[in-house]
Parts: structure tokens; sequence; C-alpha cells
């Protein structure tokens, strides 16, 4: 009976990457075909992206079980220093995958200390407290990614900060050849797009792996048992800052690395995109996806990505379909006569161990 | 000189966002439920008035009235059709039904009165038909401080204290302590739960609606968007004071509008926003149930 349910875990898991490896094949013979629409061609690399901010959520949220309302905070600064990033290194390293590759991990490093710092006084918190702290850096990350100029010269990488927004680019000092990589509010613009759907596709593998390991792993254990009860999992030893940490600075590094990505896909971005609307929008894949469900965070997020282009024959009304859609689905699944009537028809009964 | 004109403007930016505060802070109190879609509601307000000012040419008191009459109506609808089947749902669930709801009304508000910004025509316009400022001057003119100004300092001193009677004087207001503190008991004790809560939204929601006219007539323009911000703002300001707490509510709005209005003033436009966070997450760490809250302590 034992070895029969640790099978099922490491099923869900390989059907999970199965899924994915599917849903890769099929959209690249799609694309090949020419039978996906133009819109829904864009926005493969988008959707890569948002599948792996909700995983990365996912841990915050569904493993760790504390709500975060900023995560678009850490997209962001992956975002941005993973285009400052491939932008300098253009002559260093040629090779466009590798340059791809270093300016992700260098976005997912550069998130992952805005993870440490932010979750140092953070995760000290509780409940809605710890939410709205999260929501306030941010808000204030989105500040200050918004003052931030850089540029690029024959000398090396050029900083300021556009404290009272009187300073321009112009105000770097750069040399003659210089690019201007992040222009204050303007955010990021004539960026080299090099994001491919298959690097979406290597990002999202990626994180499942690195989620599924830790979720799966002594840590993710100690993790899940600090979400059930602090007090009972720090009576037995538990160490409650360093798993706490560890799990919210691997989610800040993962959307870090998601950021980045995204951030090389668009020509222009500015730092008003990850605001707090973003951070939500990854928060209802999660939800609907299912708390400490890493599946159904890929699911919700392809799906609600793809459903505003489907509601284009809506036009003016797609957004408020899209309201009603996600006013409807919660109160479905929440409804405790529909639930009984599902329980039911399930093989096995939900073991209740997902965070409330 | 300087100093005290922006202490005032930052004290009646912060009497809208105690107004809205106290309308967050009395429905997280009993329903323990974040409702995003509380900024919205202010947007509504807003909306309401500006028609029935602009396109009716009703006076300023009753497009308020008006306002506050369909945004009570709005406030019960919402709870009764999105909140209440959610009573026993996990508060995520409700979090997002209330996201869903705050994107139904702005989706709403832009089909109806589009994306384009409207003028709002303030309560008390900034200068008269004779072209003199509507304005207090102190100090032989050095000081000058506009009626909206007064006026919002003072409907939000009249608030607070018609609250704070309120819940302690009357039986509703009774009521709702008790539900706040144990739903279940209370039931017990012969208090209608459900009617307790709709009370709570319809009076949040018309406290939404005062501070969305108010709002508007310091800051005119209005579109789908301009409950947002000052919706998260003031739920700032309701954690800052200590969420669930009615004097906190009118502190933390208080202290934010001061703290954002010499931020601004003083070090950054840029970064206002980001300073008065800042101070939120000093605050927090400082006191981790807010200014007035209480810290209960875990029992095991």
């Amino acid at each position: 009976m034992k070895k029969l349910r640790i099978k099922q875990h490491t099923r869900t898991d390989f059907l999970t990457y199965l899924g994915v490896i599917i849903l890769f094949v099929v959209m690249n013979i799609l694309k090949s075909n020419g039978t996906l629409s133009r819109s829904l061609t864009g926005q493969l690399v988008p959707i890569c992206c948002y599948m792996s901010m909700a995983v990365s959520l996912n841990l915050t949220v569904g493993i760790l079980g504390e709500l975060s309302l900023g995560h678009a905070g850490f997209m962001s600064v992956g975002a941005f220093s993973g285009i400052v990033a491939a932008m300098s290194l253009q002559n260093i390293i040629p090779a466009v995958p590798l340059r791809l590759a270093v300016a992700m991990i260098i976005g997912a490093a550069a998130a992952a200390i805005a993870g440490a710092i932010v979750g140092t006084p953070v995760l000290r918190l509780r409940g809605d407290y710890l939410a709205i702290v999260t929501l306030a850096f941010g808000e204030i990350i989105k500040d200050l990614v918004n003052c931030l100029l850089v540029g690029y010269d024959s000398k090396g990488l050029h900083m300021a900060f556009n404290l009272t927004g009187s300073k321009t680019i112009d105000d770097l000092g750069m040399k003659e050849g210089g690019i201007a990589i992040i222009k204050g509010a303007q955010g990021a613009t004539g960026t080299t797009t090099i994001a491919t759907f298959t690097a979406g596709f290597i990002l999202v593998m990626v994180t499942l792996f690195v989620v599924l390991n830790l979720k799966h792993s002594r840590a993710g254990r100690a993790i899940m048992a600090l979400r059930d009860n602090a007090i009972a999992a720090e009576s037995v030893g538990i160490n409650i800052t360093k798993y706490k940490m560890m799990a919210f600075v691997t989610s800040a590094a993962l959307a870090g690395a998601a950021g980045a990505l995204y951030g090389l896909n668009f020509s222009s971005l500015q730092a008003t995109k990850f605001n707090f609307n973003t951070s939500i929008l990854i928060l209802v894949f999660v939800v609907l996806g299912g708390l400490g469900n890493l599946w159904g965070s890929l699911i919700a997020a392809a799906a609600l990505t793809v459903l505003p282009e489907l509601l284009r024959a809506f036009s003016d009304y797609r957004m408020l379909v899209y309201a009603i859609v996600l006013i409807l689905v919660m109160l479905t699944t929440n409804n405790p006569t529909l639930k009984t009537f599902f329980s039911r028809f399930k093989l096995h009964k939900p073991t209740g161990k997902e965070a409330v | 000189m300087e100093f005290l004109s922006y202490l005032i403007s930052g004290i009646s930016l912060g009497s809208v966002y105690a107004i809205i505060a106290l309308g967050y802070t009395m429905v997280y109190g009993i329903a323990k439920m974040l409702n995003f879609a509380h900024g919205d509601v202010i947007m509504v307000g807003g909306y309401i008035s500006f028609c029935a000012i602009s396109y009716l040419g009703l006076p300023g008191w009753l497009a308020l009235i008006l306002a506050m009459a369909v945004c009570t109506v709005l406030g019960i609808v919402i709870e009764g059709l999105a909140y209440k089947p959610l009573r026993s749902a996990p508060s995520l669930a409700v979090l997002i039904t209330a996201i869903g709801v705050s994107y139904f009304l702005q989706n709403t508000a832009l089909l109806i009165w589009k994306a384009a910004p409207k003028v709002y025509p303030s309560l008390i316009p900034t200068t008269n038909a004779q072209g003199e400022s509507n304005a207090l001057q102190l100090f032989n003119g050095q000081l000058s401080i506009s009626y909206i100004s007064l006026l919002t300092m003072a409907s939000c001193i009249v608030i607070m204290i018609a609250l704070t009677l309120f819940t302690s004087k009357t039986k509703m207001g009774k009521a709702m302590r008790a539900c706040s503190e144990d739903k279940g008991a209370a039931q017990l004790m012969g208090i209608n739960v459900n009617a307790t809560i709709s009370t709570t939204f319809a009076i949040g929601s018309a406290l939404a609606a005062i501070a969305g006219v108010l709002l508007c007539s310091s800051y005119p323009t209005l579109q789908p968007t301009t409950g947002s911000m000052p919706g998260i703002k003031a739920f700032t300001a309701a954690v800052f004071g200590g969420i669930g707490s009615i004097p906190g509510a009118f502190l933390g709005g208080l202290l934010l509008g001061i703290i954002e209005a010499m931020a601004k003033a003083y070090i950054s436009t840029n970064l206002a926003n980001t300073i008065v966070f800042a101070v939120l997450i000093v605050v927090l760490l400082v006191k981790p149930a807010g200014l007035l809250g209480k810290y209960v302590p875990e029992k095991v």
C-alpha cells in the first residue's frame, strides 16, 4: 500500500512533465503549419513566462502558505536586469541562445537578491499584514525602476537615479556609440528581442523541476509543515526563518528568470507593466489552478492568458466577460452543494493537505 | 508658511484616505476579507455624482446623496451576489472574487463612460462667479486653504465621530462588534449575522461614495481606474493604523496623506509612493499589528 502511494505522486509529476512536452510539440507543429493565429503565436512566450510565474508563486502561496501580492515586482527585477545583461553582453557573447541563458540567469540572481532583501523583514509578519507588505514592496520596486537610467558604452555600464524627474539619458555622460538601455519612465526601449518559444519551454521545465523537487525533498516537507502549523513545526526543531527564506527566495529567483525571458520578448517594456494588477493576475492563476497544485497552475495560466484572445469576438465586452467568468468560477468551485456532487465522481478523496 | 500649506494639503488628502480606510476597516473587521472592489465603488460614486451634476444639473449636495444611495445599493448587491455564497470558503477564494468584482466594475464603467477622463465639476469650485478664489485666507493671505479641503477635513471628522458613536451606542453597532469577534456566538445570541454584514457593506459603500465625491472635487480627473490607487493607499492606511480598528483607520489615513504630501514637496515627486510604502513597512516591523491594532498572540 505504501509503495503505491509514493508511486502516485511521482506519476503526477511525470504526467505534468509529459503534458508540458506534448503541449510544446503540438504548439510547434501548429505553428509550423500556420494554423495558429498571429496573435496567438505572439502569446506563446508570454504564456510560458506566466506559466513559470504561476508555478513559482504557487511555491510561496500554495506550498509555503503565505499570500504574496508583489510577485510581479520580482518579475520586474528579473526583466530589467536581464535586459541590461543581454544588451550589454551583445559583443562579448555573440551566440544568441547562450546570451539569453546568461541574461535569464542574471535576472534570476538579481531577483533572488531582491527576494532575500524583501524576505528578511516580510517573513516576520503574518497573514494579511504580510500580504500588504509584499504589495508595498511590489509598488516600491515599480517606482524605483521607473526612476532608473541605464546606458552602456565602451567603458561599461552607466547608471543614474532620476530622483527629481529632471535627468535624462544624456546625463549619463556616455561616449559616442553608447546605447541607452533603460530610460526611466519610458522603460527599456529598442531591446533586441531574443526570446524564443523553445527557451520558454525550457524555462517552464526547469521551473517545474526545481519546484517539484523542492516540494518532495526534506526541505519541502519542512516548508509544508510550517504552512500547516508553524508552532508545531518549530517545536519539532524546524528552523522557521531558514525554510521560509528558502521557499521565498527560490520563488523570487524563478520569477526573475521568467521576467528576463518576458523582457527580452518585447522591444519596449515599461516598469508599470509589472504593477499590482500583474501580481494579482498571477495570483488568480494560482488560486484557480488550485493551491499547491502545480499542473493546475500551468493549465490556469495558459487558459487565462488565451481566454481574452479567444473572447475577441466580444470585442469591448471581453474584459467584462473575463471578470464574470472569474467570479462564476470562484462561486461554483466553492459551492458546497456542487462540491459534494463532484466528490462522488472522484476516485481519490482529497487528502485535505492543501492550505486554506 | 509653505510647510503649513503642505501640511494642510496632506491632511486634506489624508482625510479622503481616512474615509475610504474606514470603509475598508469595517468590512475587514466583520467579514475578515480584503475587499479589493472597495476602490472601484469610489469610482462609481464619482461617476454617479458626475452624471447627476453635469447631465441632470442637480446641485452638489443632491448629487452626493444620489451617489451615496446608488453605492449603498451596489454594496449590498455585491455582497449578496458575490460574497455571501462564499461565507465558508477559504479566504483566498473570497479575495479572488473581490478582484473579479473589481474588474467587473472597472470594465462596466469603461463601457458606459468610456476611457477618456472626465473633468469633474468640483462641489466647491476653486474660484467663484466674481473670480475670487474660494479659499480661507489666513496670515494676510500668506496661507490659503480652499473650502473644499476644509469640507473634506470636516466631513472626515464628522464621519469618524459618527461611526465611533454608531459602533459603541446603537444596537446594530454592537451587533457588528459582536460579529467581528465571534460570528457563531453572535448568532447564538440572536443576532442576524447576514443582515449585520450587509449593513456593514452598505455603510462602507456609502462612505466610499462620499470619498469619491470629495476625491474628485480635489483632483478633478475621473476615469475608470480612478479608484484603484486611492483604494490601495486606503488599504495601506487601514493596515498602517491597525486593520479592524476605527480610530486606527482615521489615524492611518491622516498620517499617510501627510507623509505623501511632505514626500512630494520635499523629497521627490516620483518617489512619493515609495516613501509612503517604506514608512508602512518600517511601522509594521516595529508594530506588527499596526499603530492601534491589537496584537493577539497565538495560543497553543
